[in-house]
């Protein structure tokens, strides 16, 4: 590090003026022009690495922090609503409204037009769609309205409501005023456990529907264990793998990396044989006497599933960067330190722990933010209890199809991974971690 | 009108297929046992009655290829099976062809089609073919002597211990814990609709939540029943036929408080043979097709008619009726997936349940 | 477990030996032995060094007396105390090591006060012992920096100054000047034997550098093949070595073989293979007809000696001249071997010399030595 700075920083004397080259151009511009055909080779050398960085990494990402906050069915498939909406900005509760407290009869002229345009289009179950999230129940009124939108006449207020009453709801007309706007804070405030109340003021959702805060907790936390409980086992092996000769080492580094050799699937699949109530431990336990037979202990479809299994998988990545730091600590610095009266432990704490903290720092990150984006595992392992936000970003992308959402909860935790990565940052120093 | 023009339209394609070349029509279907059941069941006997040919393929979701080809506008689907979900989100979404379901044949005793499906079967744009159900089976060895019966007997653990397996979903576990606790199967979705109801249902879950090892994909309960980690599962019918029927396992289903779902025909729109497409759903899901398709799979057929007709399963010597979703005796308590609640309320109720499981 | 008598039983007039080596037995892998039979007493206030060849025993005898090896047979004693069971840290030995094991995550003046701080010293007097170990090096301002921002050199020295910033009694070092270049390391010889010298502590030395071994030390110990092979002064181990491997480790060494033809006590004469007879100091063990290998320093070997001096006299001739300044060096053949060299003080009025010259060889029979036989 040092020497490649003293290179490219030349100490120059800085008062002799401007330095030129023999041909009287200033040094700088001399260097530069005699530097640039290797430049530009060296930037086509990286080039595709890069297009394959921006392609994979940087546009995937850069498109799920969009799409959390940008969600256009409502706004694409309702142009005169949402137009209304824009016009009539300052209708809301308690100003411009009906006694009923509902906009007047040219908000619903416009809603009667869009709806047969839905229904031209076919895309009143995607705009219910969109509604639905915000105001359960709501995707059937649009479809149902959209079938009959040929058939309405006005005055329309009166029409709709004679389709559904539900058209009179005044969250309802909240709820789509805000899902009018193309662009919204409002996946994120689900993603928060919150919500716009009638008023369209934001509030807590009820407890019983705190989904995502708890989750979000007990993600970090168990991470945060997973990482703890990695380091307290591969510390002492990565010990041993820099200590003994190389000939046994490579065995053992053989063991500690056979769980990257096989699939994540397999891997889970065998703790499954092993850890469940009828399986491999819990009958040895039971044979040795240890547990009754009734007693099996449940190691599986909870928390301690997820825990054991996850520590397990990502055990190799706290090994490797503990190992690889550990190799370059000479045995001669423990020895110096007894050698200077300090005990093994003082010796250990004093000398040796500080200098491994740099691969302690590279493992837990590492470690930690793989644990928080995990969801196979605690998928087959996890029961309820061991679920992690993964899960339920997955549920959001497969099931309920609310991408808005599982981006949105996504970013939530890359945000919460990029804020500690600046804490260890400014805690410890990214300049001292290694990973290998 | 459209009766005649069909039958207009089957008449012409019969008389011109010794002049004209016969047409070739797309199906595409899920692959393996399921649809073998339908070629040997469908294809073969209308290809025999038209002239016309069936090119059979298979994907992991034929309903993925559809929104892809219709909105590229190059259509080479036919005929595609898939779910219930799918068939009402592609037909709002205006990817499929409206079929008209009154053109449907009758039964053979003359019962209108509507009537003959059994009630849900039919959209605006698919015909349902079979029916699947989700049930609860237990591993007969666990109890002996005192077997559960009703979907009550799930949630006893009293009568009946040891673990249960339930799929980590809202969708079904409410319909069931409501029908556990004495609701009645018409009465389950309305009971749905309200806060109090989730609330009642839920707490019947509260009542074995302790015990429940919750699966995820289709195969994991017959394979929990085998491993003797749960002592009963709610599943897929035909999992647990298989693994009973096929492998010998014992296991027992209990059709009481059964779940059905639809798999359904649409017509991409825009579908290159829609006249011949139409005419292969008209004929596969008559009567007698549905019926024959019973004996290769473990699915029910979708109309009452054809219960009378199941035979054996291919095996030679099993009776298949009794396996059926649709058998009378298993229809006594169940309940048919009502898609459009969950189209609407999942979202709440998938939140609420998700909250509750995680507490 | 040793069957001996107990040392302190004997009463010795002399002053008890700081530390004592008593029939010391190492091995790693229970089939060879690295340390064969170890013996050595070590006088307070003694420089000492261990010298060998790479493998022969002498940094293992250095771990065991830091602590870090345990002996597998006899026992060290350090001050009249078996020390065979203490651990390293309540030895209190000061050691440098070979590439200084400064503690990278300290500072200097953290380094010199850890071992201060781990025997729990009043922080005033912690900084005080500090500042003047600092100042006996000649850093004092560098208490601050870290070792990475120090040269080889300023290491070397903090690498010192924490091994005896203690004030240890005994203080061992590991090939200490081993990673520095030759400059440096002919100053810092210097400045350790200095150091020595004013504290008065006893140093346990260890090198593969036998002109380093010369220069700083009271006594060496040469080892090879896990035994030592002579202890003794520097000038008695290149003047007087007892075999012919300490003869041609230390210093340049012309060899000659050949039979002891007879032997009368103090010398001895020798018929070499050629069949030349010379008269040597008989060192090697056994009478007549023992093979033989003459040691003689080429510096003390003269080129055409005047006739009639008492000096034993072969001829020779002359293959190679190389001009080093103060000596020229002469390579010749002598009695059958052509690597007999002669070192030639470049004093005004030398006679020239030419290569393919003949010329006679000859030294004082005190200088030639009947060590025992090398192979060729």
């Amino acid at each position: 590090m040092s020497t490649v700075a003293s290179d490219t920083s030349p100490s120059l004397p800085v008062d002799s003026g401007p330095i030129t080259a023999a041909d009287g151009t200033p040094l700088h511009v001399a260097l530069q022009r005699a530097t640039r055909k290797a430049r530009i080779r060296a930037f086509l050398l990286v080039a595709p690495l890069l297009a394959f960085v921006i392609l994979t990494f940087v546009a995937p990402i850069g498109q799920m922090l969009w799409r959390s906050v940008e969600n256009d069915s409502f706004s694409a498939n309702m142009p005169a609503l949402t137009a209304w909406f824009k016009a009539n900005e300052a209708v809301q509760p308690g100003a411009g409204l009906d006694s009923d407290g509902l906009p007047g009869e040219d908000a619903f002229a416009a809603l009667a037009a869009d709806l047969a345009g839905a229904r031209e289009n076919r895309t009143a179950g995607v705009v219910g769609t969109r509604v639905n999230y915000d105001l359960s129940g709501s995707r059937s009124l649009f479809t149902k309205s959209a079938r009959r939108a040929n058939r309405l006449e006005a005055p329309y207020k009166a029409a709709l409501l004679d389709v559904d009453e539900d058209w009179g709801n005044p969250e309802l007309w909240g709820v789509m005023r805000r899902s009018s706007s193309t662009y919204s804070a409002g996946f994120y405030l689900a993603a928060l456990d919150m919500q716009y109340d009638a008023q369209g003021n934001v509030e807590s959702v009820p407890d019983n529907r705190r989904i995502y805060v708890p989750l979000f907790v007990r993600t970090l936390w168990l991470s945060a264990l997973i990482s703890v409980l990695c380091l307290v086992l591969a510390y002492p092996i990565a010990h041993l793998l820099a200590r003994l000769p190389l000939r046994y080492s490579n065995i053992l580094m053989i063991f500690v990396l056979l769980p990257f050799w096989t699939s994540l699937l397999v891997r889970t699949t065998s703790w499954m044989v092993l850890m469940q109530s009828q399986g491999v431990v819990n009958d040895l336990l039971v044979a040795m006497g240890i547990v009754s037979d009734d007693g099996r202990i449940q190691m599986m479809y909870n928390q301690i599933g997820t825990l054991i299994a996850m520590t397990h998988i990502l055990l190799p990545f706290m090994v490797l960067p503990l190992y690889s730091v550990m190799k370059t600590i000479p045995h001669d610095y423990v020895r110096a330190a007894r050698s200077l009266g300090a005990t093994p432990s003082t010796a250990f704490w004093k000398v040796y722990f500080p200098q491994t903290v740099p691969g302690i720092g590279a493992g837990v990150l590492l470690v930690f933010i793989l644990a928080v984006g995990y969801y196979i595992t605690p998928a087959l392992v996890g029961g309820s209890s061991g679920q992690l936000i993964s899960n339920l970003i997955a549920f959001h992308m497969q099931k309920s199809l609310n991408w808005s959402l599982a981006a949105a909860l996504a970013s939530l935790l890359l945000f919460g991974v990029i804020l500690l990565y600046w804490l260890y940052d400014r805690l410890i120093g990214i300049d001292n971690m290694k990973f290998g | 009108m459209k009766t005649h023009l069909l039958v207009v339209s089957a008449i012409s394609v019969a008389l011109a297929g010794g002049a004209q070349a016969a047409t070739e029509i797309t199906v595409m279907s899920w692959g393996g046992a399921y649809a073998k059941s339908q070629v040997e069941a469908y294809h073969k006997p209308w290809m025999a009655a038209t002239g016309n040919t069936v090119n059979s393929v298979d994907a992991d979701n034929p309903a993925t290829p559809i929104k892809a080809q219709v909105e590229a506008g190059n259509v080479s689907i036919d005929v595609a099976d898939v779910e219930y979900s799918d068939a009402i989100r592609l037909c709002d979404e205006g990817l499929l062809e409206e079929i008209d379901t009154s053109a449907l044949p009758a039964a053979p005793d003359g019962t209108p089609a509507a009537d003959d499906f059994i009630e849900g079967a039919l959209t605006d744009c698919a015909v349902a073919n079979i029916v699947w159900s989700t049930v609860y089976a237990y591993d007969t060895t666990k109890f002996e002597g005192n077997a559960p019966s009703t979907i009550a007997d799930f949630f006893d653990l009293e009568g009946f211990p040891g673990k249960r397996g339930l799929r980590k979903s809202a969708k079904a576990n409410l319909e069931m814990a409501l029908m556990a606790d004495g609701v009645s199967p018409d009465e389950v979705y309305d009971m749905l609709e309200s806060d109090e109801g989730v609330e009642r249902a839920l707490a019947k879950l509260d009542t074995i939540k302790d015990e429940v090892v919750w699966w995820e994909a289709g195969a994991q309960p017959p394979q929990l029943l085998a491993d003797g980690e749960v002592a009963m599962s709610t599943a897929y019918n035909g999992r647990i036929f298989n693994a009973a029927i096929g492998e010998g396992q014992p296991f027992e289903i209990v059709w009481d408080g059964q779940i059905l779902d639809f798999d359904l025909f649409v017509v991409p729109k825009g579908a290159p043979n829609v006249e011949a497409a139409m005419d292969f759903i008209s004929f596969a899901t008559g009567t007698e097709p549905l019926a024959a398709q019973a004996s290769w799979i473990s699915y029910g057929p979708a109309r009452k008619s054809s219960a009378d007709l199941v035979g054996l399963f291919n095996d030679g010597k099993t009776e298949m009726a009794p396996h059926m979703p649709t058998a009378p005796e298993n229809m006594q308590v169940a309940l048919v997936n009502n898609f459009e609640f969950w189209a609407d309320r999942d979202t709440e109720i998938s939140e609420r349940f998700n909250a509750w499981l995680n507490n | 477990m040793t069957g001996h008598a107990a040392p302190d039983a004997a009463p010795h007039a002399a002053p008890e030996p700081m530390v004592r080596f008593k029939n010391v037995q190492k091995s790693y892998d229970g089939e060879t032995l690295v340390v064969k039979d170890l013996n050595v007493d070590i006088a307070s206030g003694e420089f000492l060094t261990m010298l060998g060849p790479s493998g022969s025993g002498k940094t293992t005898s250095l771990m065991m007396l830091a602590g870090f090896e345990p002996a597998t047979h006899g026992e060290i004693i350090l001050n009249g105390q078996s020390i065979n069971d203490v651990p390293p840290h309540k030895r209190g030995i000061g050691m440098v090591f070979q590439n200084y094991a400064l503690f990278p995550h300290m500072t200097v003046s953290e380094n010199l006060a850890f071992p201060l701080q781990v025997r729990k010293m009043s922080k005033a007097d912690t900084e005080a012992k500090v500042k003047r170990a600092l100042e006996m090096v000649e850093l004092p301002e560098f208490g601050s920096r870290r070792p990475a921002q120090l040269s080889g050199g300023q290491q070397q020295r903090v690498a010192v100054a924490r091994a005896l910033v203690f004030e240890p009694e005994l203080v061992l070092m590991d090939e200490p000047l081993g990673a520095l270049d030759k400059q440096l390391r002919e100053q810092m010889q210097y400045e350790i034997k200095h150091i020595h010298e004013s504290l008065g502590v006893t140093v346990v030395y260890v090198t593969h550098d036998q002109s380093e071994a010369l220069t700083m030390s009271d006594r060496i110990a040469v080892f090879n093949d896990g035994v030592i092979q002579q202890l003794s002064s520097p000038d008695t181990l290149y003047e007087k070595p007892d075999n012919s491997f300490v003869a041609q480790f230390i210093g340049e060494n012309n060899r000659l073989n050949g039979t002891i033809t007879e032997s009368r006590g103090q010398t001895c004469s020798v018929k070499l293979d050629n069949g030349e007879q010379v008269v040597a100091d008989h060192v090697v063990a056994g009478g007549e007809g023992t093979r033989t290998t003459l040691s003689i320093r080429p510096e003390r070997i003269e080129l055409d000696p005047p006739a009639g001096s008492q000096v034993v006299t072969i001829d020779g001739k002359i293959e190679e001249l190389i001009y080093l300044g103060d000596h020229i060096r002469v390579r010749m053949s002598v009695a059958g071997t052509d690597e007999f060299v002669v070192k030639v003080r470049n004093h005004t009025g030398r006679k020239s010399l030419e290569a393919g010259q003949q010329a006679t060889v000859g030294w004082d029979p005190a200088d030639c030595r009947a060590l025992d036989a090398l192979a060729d």
